[in-house]
């Protein structure tokens, strides 16, 4: 089986095209969420906090705000286009084709991937503007960046295939997705944090994945980005074989 | 060579049987009706053939491939057209078959989805958003989608349940032509005379089981000779012609009707006869020639009673 066959290239392809029709929706207004956030917490905050020596606390906000909104927009883009094809009924043209269960959750994984992306570089773009930047590890930038994107796009997979209806999936999202990913550090230092509420995040995945993508601007982290990088990597491969398991079963979809 | 092999395939939803050991063999090249009442497992067999269910006992090939533990080739075999009108609302006509070539692996597919579509008056929708076609035009967009791959098996789950004259004779003039062509259909209707016309082979399954497997010659042959239709003025039936009637239409609030089962036109003058001297006046006579919907209410009068299957 090759990963970049026809099949796999066309799923990805038909994910792609399907958040683009709607860019509105699925670009342009997350990108204004970010800005509002910045505003509103960089005008509050900006001068009163200083997480690390020398950085403003803008700064500080831009990576973690391009993090947040790269990880949950990974995750609405498989999440909801799978709830979407489930309860139309219209799944069954990605069932019915001999698709493998790993064109099928690469496609659904590499779309998130880059709306995730797309997304991610607007709100840089758009918020980079309001303080001074460096890139002291880029490459930690890239490996965060689509790394979180592939493991958010993953949890999509796996929350679209188990909601039976969009109450279940939205209970996902809010329970589950935006809990951890503002508790994961976008706002501030976990270093801030009392004792308990540290060690909590440090059982927080989405924690060593933003921490790690500051790292890459900042090169400098709450903790290690090698250590971040490795707890990430497990994440992923966990989530990925549960995904590929549900997929394999049909559970949910092939009855 | 064998198109689709089932067998013993049975299904199971929360203790209620929908498949009870269903076997049926369909050679490379037949048009196979599928027909039953509602319920009977039509739906859940054509789903089981591919691979939305997977059975709980027994297995199903395609060409030689089983749809569970070598689905890729067995998919690549077959084209389904599904019951419900389903379509995905953020693309075109054109787009929506060109990304199902896709996901059977068939890259720049434009002559032959340009082929389809003419086939199925679909050419000038072609850049058409799904969302704005109406229900016959998403229906021929769902058979152009099983289409796009060329697939050597074709099944049709009531591909032409409520939608016009127009789509129904534009349909079965494509299919048709595939069917010569040597590709195997397999076709589920409620429409009989559409089966009658179009199937060489028929199944009928009556609650998950298969209560009759013949040619269509074969099952017309089951019900012998015609059927008489008398409506009578005055009077009623003698006692001794209850034992012919095959439909009681005053059940269908139709009068006086009757369907007779004659096994010769000899009998035609016997029955009139009968009819005079019971007092009885015919108002209006039509003699038929016996047709499937004859035999399948018969077939699936006796699955009823459990006078057997075959």
């Amino acid at each position: 089986m090759s990963f970049v066959s026809v099949g796999f290239r066309t799923l990805f392809y038909k994910e792609m095209l399907r958040f683009w029709k709607v860019a509105t929706q699925t670009i342009a207004a997350p990108i204004l969420t970010a800005m509002l956030y910045l505003l509103i917490f960089g005008h509050v905050l900006e001068g009163r906090v200083e997480v690390y020596p020398g950085v403003s606390y803008t700064a500080f906000l831009i990576p973690g705000l391009v993090m947040m909104s790269v990880l949950q927009n990974a995750f609405a883009n498989s999440s909801s286009s799978l709830i979407q094809s489930k309860i139309t009924g219209n799944l069954v043209f990605i069932l019915l084709p001999p698709l493998s269960h790993w064109e099928i959750l690469l496609a659904y994984v590499s779309a998130s991937v880059v709306r995730g992306l797309v997304v991610g570089a607007g709100v840089f773009a758009i918020t980079a503007w309001f303080a001074h930047l460096s890139f002291a590890a880029p490459l930690w930038i890239i490996v965060f960046a689509v790394f979180g994107a592939a493991i958010l796009g993953t949890l999509g997979v796996i929350a679209g295939i188990w909601a039976d209806k969009f109450d279940q999936l939205a209970a996902f999202q809010n329970f589950l997705i935006m809990p951890a990913t503002f508790l994961a550090g976008v706002f501030y230092s976990i270093h801030s944090l009392p004792g308990f509420w540290q060690a909590v995040s440090h059982f927080n995945p989405f924690f060593y994945m933003i921490d790690g993508f500051r790292h890459g601007f900042f090169g400098q982290s709450d903790i290690s980005p090698w250590t971040s990088l490795a707890i990430v990597s497990a994440f992923f491969a966990v989530l990925a074989a549960i995904a590929i398991n549900l997929l394999q079963r049909g559970y949910k979809l092939r009855h | 060579m064998t198109a689709i092999q089932i067998n013993s395939v049975e299904k199971s939803y929360k203790g209620f049987k929908a498949l009870k050991g269903v076997s049926l063999s369909i050679e490379q090249g037949e048009f196979f009706g599928l027909l039953g009442p509602n319920g009977a497992g039509k739906t859940t067999l054509i789903s089981t053939i591919a691979g939305l269910i997977r059975p709980d006992v027994g297995s199903v090939k395609i060409h030689g491939h089983d749809v569970v533990t070598d689905f890729r080739n067995a998919r690549k075999n077959l084209g389904v057209v599904p019951q419900e009108l389903v379509f995905d609302p953020f693309f075109t006509v054109r787009e929506t078959l060109r990304l199902q070539s896709g996901y059977y692996g068939i890259k720049n597919n434009d002559g032959w989805i340009d082929e389809i579509m003419h086939n199925l008056d679909l050419t000038n929708k072609a850049d058409v958003n799904m969302r704005a076609l109406s229900g016959g035009m998403k229906r021929r967009v769902l058979v152009a989608q099983a289409l796009v791959h060329k697939p050597p098996v074709i099944v049709l789950d009531e591909p032409t349940a409520g939608v016009d004259v127009e789509l129904r004779q534009t349909l079965w003039k494509f299919i048709s032509r595939l069917n010569r062509e040597g590709h195997t259909v397999v076709l589920t209707t409620h429409y009989l005379e559409e089966a009658e016309a179009m199937c060489q082979r028929v199944a009928m399954l009556k609650l998950g089981e298969v209560v009759a497997l013949d040619s269509m010659q074969g099952l017309l042959r089951r019900v012998s000779g015609s059927q008489l239709i008398v409506h009578l003025k005055e009077g009623a039936l003698p006692e001794g012609l209850r034992p012919l009637v095959s439909h009681d239409e005053n059940e269908n609030g139709k009068g006086n009707r009757y369907s007779l089962r004659i096994n010769a036109p000899g009998e035609v003058e016997a029955i009139l006869a009968r009819l005079r001297e019971s007092g009885a006046v015919v108002d209006e006579m039509q003699l038929q020639q016996a047709d499937l919907e004859d035999i399948f209410l018969q077939i699936m009068g006796d699955a009823k009673a459990g006078k057997g299957a075959l």
